[in-house]
């Protein structure tokens, strides 16, 4: 990613720039904030079990709590690359036409079949979407990567989806950290725990950028 | 030939061409950047994956230059 600093930076002056070790830090905070949120629930279900096999109805109860709680975490993070409304369909393919001259043949496919654009960066494998971003970290295999959503989008309503993405993955490209840093983390954490929450073709993205 | 663009609700739209040998389409083309920068637009100029660079005057060498709005966290 090129060196110099996004312009949006300025509208979040008090935000630390992203960087390697701070996204590391919010990994762990997240997970962290997991942990915290189904440990009392799983010590309820504990207690309530050997106070009386009566009360293993409502243990079973806390047991369904400790894991909705993150779960629905995931369905917000997984929540930012969700398709939205198509509009003017000359527009579209317009738009569509840019988008794809600024990608290669690999992730115009991807797009074609996902919605998403696959962008290799320095802090990991971005899945860019229309209102927002994907970034998988960590090391190759099926369990070992982890998940950022990131909440970003242009605000203009009325550019069609292929120009939202286009606008998105060249601020990417100006400044991959400055990028992190304006945009919102919805959710960091297992990609299996996002993969499930989404649609069913935006999965294969994640899978290509796991491998990837 | 070079391209100055803008995203916008139709996919896009060419504010301008010019090329090296063309002086009056070149200060054509440095009008129409400035007024767009005016308006609050961004230009970048993309290098292909991973690299694209803002720039605040118009590279009258470059073949695609994209006119761009802000982004926000959502």
């Amino acid at each position: 990613m090129s060196a110099a600093a996004l312009p949006e930076l300025a509208g979040v002056a008090w935000r630390p720039r992203a960087d390697e070790r701070s996204l590391r830090r919010r990994e762990r905070l997240w997970t962290l904030t997991t942990v915290a949120h189904a440990i009392p629930f799983v010590a309820t279900a504990g207690l309530l079990c050997a106070i009386s096999p009566v009360l293993i109805p409502v243990a079973l109860l806390a047991l369904v709590q400790a894991w909705t709680i993150p779960a629905l975490y995931a369905r917000r993070g997984a929540f930012v690359v969700a398709p939205r409304r198509r509009g003017d369909a000359a527009a579209e393919r317009t738009a569509l036409g840019l988008l794809g001259d600024l990608v290669g043949h690999d992730a115009r496919a991807l797009h074609a079949r996902t919605g998403l654009v696959l962008e290799r960066g320095r802090l990991g494998v971005w899945l860019v979407g229309e209102a927002g971003a994907l970034l998988v970290r960590g090391g190759r295999g099926t369990t070992s990567r982890r998940v950022l959503c990131w909440c970003v989008r242009v605000p203009a309503p009325d550019l069609p989806s292929s120009d939202r993405i286009a606008h998105l993955l060249l601020a990417l490209r100006e400044d991959e950290a400055g990028f992190a840093t304006v945009a919102n983390l919805a959710f960091a954490g297992a990609r299996w725990r996002v993969r499930r929450r989404l649609p069913r073709p935006v999965r294969e993205a994640l899978d290509v950028a796991a491998r990837t | 030939m070079s391209r100055l663009i803008r995203m916008d609700s139709t996919g896009h739209s060419t504010l301008a061409e010019w090329s090296a040998a063309d002086a009056a389409a070149a200060d054509a083309a440095v009008r129409a950047f400035r007024e767009q920068l005016d308006q609050g637009y961004y230009a970048v100029v993309s290098q292909g994956e991973g690299h694209a660079e803002q720039v605040r005057e118009l590279p009258l060498d470059a073949e695609l230059v994209i006119l761009r709005r802000p982004i926000a966290g959502g």
